[in-house]
């Protein structure tokens, strides 16, 4: 595995005009992802978690050009993708892919699967016609599907096969980075099992580079090599899976792990739960301070005042939070 | 032990669909004591829901009835009775919470109106009365300035408030049993553990009997005492939710614990597949064929499987498994 970046997203911040007061008022902003970075290797996987609203999904729809940013630079391969327009712009569409959430309402009812898969072929690539249906052909194939199903339409499929459709069509032209919202949290579970293992065995098939976003963490767990955590726009911890998991410094990341139920016992029994109260603010009030200050069971005054940096800790962990420091022990 | 508060015997259940009659549940029985927290656990389509829907007399009007079997309920049988007498205990003995915090409030009225019809519709109190009790009930809930809230249209609340104010309703008429629908599969976790701590509190302060309906194994191991196993409309494993994690005797259940990547309290570096239960769960013209329908899934089946259906095989415990092949499996 080499440790070369495919993707680095640097100060990345994306905005939304969210109603202004009167008519002629200022514009005001919901800062949905607010000074963001984290870079993903080649060949393996980042993990973006945390709850809705967090901005995970957008951070990753402004990496792959589908939602306008505000600042900041996404490089893909050496190259900043976000000033390029027309045919380059289609180059890179190329390369990044995208695997949606709701297998349901990502495929047009009116297709046939072939064609699903072949759009992004013809829209996208000068593949002539035969060789894009051979390709459509090895596609069914490479995600499990049979050939005769090629003719069917969508509404023709269960669940778990509508998402292996639109697997096949993110891999339809080939692409580096894949960027999997959410695939399995629409299915049932023991479908879950079989796209997540179906998506692994195809990272390894292809050299895929995935960013992975997931709002559980069992899946998170099994499927990343590196997380970043987000709470309201920003990133809160960003760690490789074994430090991550083994000893969690955020209390925000803390709290996400203690409040997933476990059919462990004995880990049932050995954590406590941190309680976090409430809902997270309204976003579109600007913060001072820790974002995470209000509903943390360990906030201070400075916490309430300052906002803390995102600073590494140690190799491969960085954490944003005032109670941590080098010796990166959990200030719960 | 005390008598069961719900004691559903041989239900069966049948939809119509332009195939024919489907039976979506054949032949459930289980018991519901007092105070206890069952839980039914399977896929989509395995029947959970609907078994909730025939205890609350809410099927599906013109498809969905019960043709067989009885739903005993503090020694009236539900099945008999007159609508008027069944709408009679829906709300007051029996309620329910939904999955879709979202949609199953009215958009129109605030939630303080919706608690009060509630009220008014099941309790002979004054107006006055019930907008106090309904202030009552979101301060039980944890919703914090719960008088000033109670003006509030649903859009105002966050998903978890809504779910609090659905609890809040369930809960105007301190029924005996309370049905959860999934109730936090549309939350994000932190709001679902905040919710699953109010529900067991409410259950240590009012004595009311919990029936948990959920896909999640980990919610099941947090909040149940019982777990029914559901597939394709039939009971595949019954038994304490501790036997059942530890010793599943079903192979459903089995690929249902491990299919899940469950959060490990320490990671390692190397990374196993997960094991899989292949395929889908049967459609509804194949149910209530006299074999066993997890059959086409199962990687121990033999043509023993094929010819009939599995009898329950009773194990330690009240601990019981409808497999053919149950002891020799694990």
């Amino acid at each position: 595995m080499s440790a070369t970046p495919l993707l680095s997203v640097e100060n990345l911040t994306v905005r939304f005009a969210v109603n202004r007061g009167s008519l002629f008022g200022p514009a005001s902003y919901l800062y949905a992802v607010d000074d963001v970075s984290f870079h993903v290797n080649r060949g393996e996987t980042l993990a973006i978690v945390g709850e809705s609203g967090s901005g995970k999904t957008t951070a990753a729809l402004a990496a792959a050009r589908l939602v306008s940013s505000h600042q900041g630079k996404v490089v893909l391969d050496g190259k900043d993708v976000l000033p390029l327009q027309g045919e380059d712009l289609r180059q890179i569409r190329r390369k990044v892919q995208f695997i949606f959430q709701d297998p349901y309402s990502s495929l047009n009812p009116r297709q046939r699967a072939e064609e699903i898969v072949r759009d992004p072929l013809q829209s996208l690539t000068d593949i002539p016609d035969q060789e894009q249906r051979d390709i459509t052909e090895r596609l069914f194939a490479q995600v499990g599907l049979r050939p005769e199903q090629q003719r069917l339409f969508p509404h023709q499929f269960s669940g778990g096969q509508r998402q292996r459709i639109g697997i096949a069509r993110a891999l339809a032209t080939q692409p580096e980075l894949v960027i999997c919202d959410e695939p399995v949290s629409a299915l049932d579970v023991a479908v879950q099992a079989q796209i997540l293992n179906l998506l692994s065995a195809l990272q390894k098939e292809f050299g895929l580079t995935y960013l992975f976003i997931s709002h559980d963490l069992g899946v998170v767990q099994h499927m990343c090599d590196s997380v970043a955590v987000m709470y309201m726009g920003k990133i809160v911890e960003h760690a490789d899976r074994r430090s991550l998991f083994n000893n969690p410094l955020h209390p925000y990341t803390s709290a996400l792990l203690s409040a997933v139920p476990t059919v462990d016992k004995t880990l049932r029994q050995k954590s406590r739960r941190i309680l976090i109260p409430g809902d997270p603010p309204d976003p579109t009030q600007k913060q001072v301070g820790c974002r995470f200050a209000s509903r943390c069971p360990v906030v201070t005054d400075q916490c309430r005042q300052t906002e803390p940096p995102l600073k590494e800790i140690a190799a491969n962990h960085r954490v944003a939070c005032h109670l941590v420091d080098e010796k990166a022990i959990s200030p719960l | 032990m005390t008598e069961p508060l719900l004691k559903v015997q041989n239900l069966r259940v049948e939809l119509t669909t332009r195939n024919g009659t489907a039976p979506v549940i054949d032949d459930v029985s289980f018991e519901l004591y007092p105070g206890e927290n069952i839980s039914f656990v399977g896929e989509s389509g395995c029947g959970k829901s609907m078994t909730a829907l025939a205890i609350m007399g809410l099927l599906p009007e013109g498809i969905g009835r019960i043709t067989a079997g009885s739903i005993m309920f503090d020694g009236q049988e539900l099945t008999q009775l007159s609508p008027e007498r069944l709408r009679r205990i829906r709300g007051n003995d029996i309620s329910m919470i939904f999955q879709e915090p979202m949609t199953s409030l009215n958009p129109v009225y605030t939630i303080g109106e919706q608690i009060v019809e509630v009220l008014l519709a099941h309790q002979s109190i004054s107006r006055k009365e019930a907008w106090a009790t309904a202030a009552d009930l979101l301060d039980a809930v944890r919703i914090p300035k719960a008088r000033e809230r109670l003006k509030d249209y649903p859009f105002q609340l966050s998903g978890g408030q809504r779910q609090r104010v659905m609890i809040a309703i369930a809960l105007a008429c301190k029924p005996k049993v309370l049905i959860a629908d999934e109730p936090t599969t549309a939350l994000d976790v932190t709001v679902q553990a905040q919710i699953f701590d109010l529900l067991r509190d409410l259950r240590k302060e009012t004595g009311t009997s919990i029936i948990l309906i959920t896909h999640d194994m980990g919610a099941v191991a947090e909040m149940a005492e019982r777990m029914i196993v559901m597939y394709a409309g039939r009971i595949a494993e019954v038994g304490a939710v501790d036997d059942i994690i530890s010793t599943p005797r079903h192979p459903y259940t089995k690929g249902l614990i491990s299919c899940v990547p469950h959060v490990l309290a320490s990671v390692s570096d190397d990374k196993q597949p997960l094991t899989e239960v292949p395929g889908i769960v049967p459609s509804l013209r194949e149910f209530g064929r006299d074999q066993c329908l997890f059959a086409s899934r199962c990687q121990h089946r033999t043509e023993q499987c094929l010819e009939a259906r599995p009898k329950a095989v009773n194990f330690d415990g009240a601990h019981a498994a409808d497999c053919w092949h149950a002891e020799t499996l694990s």
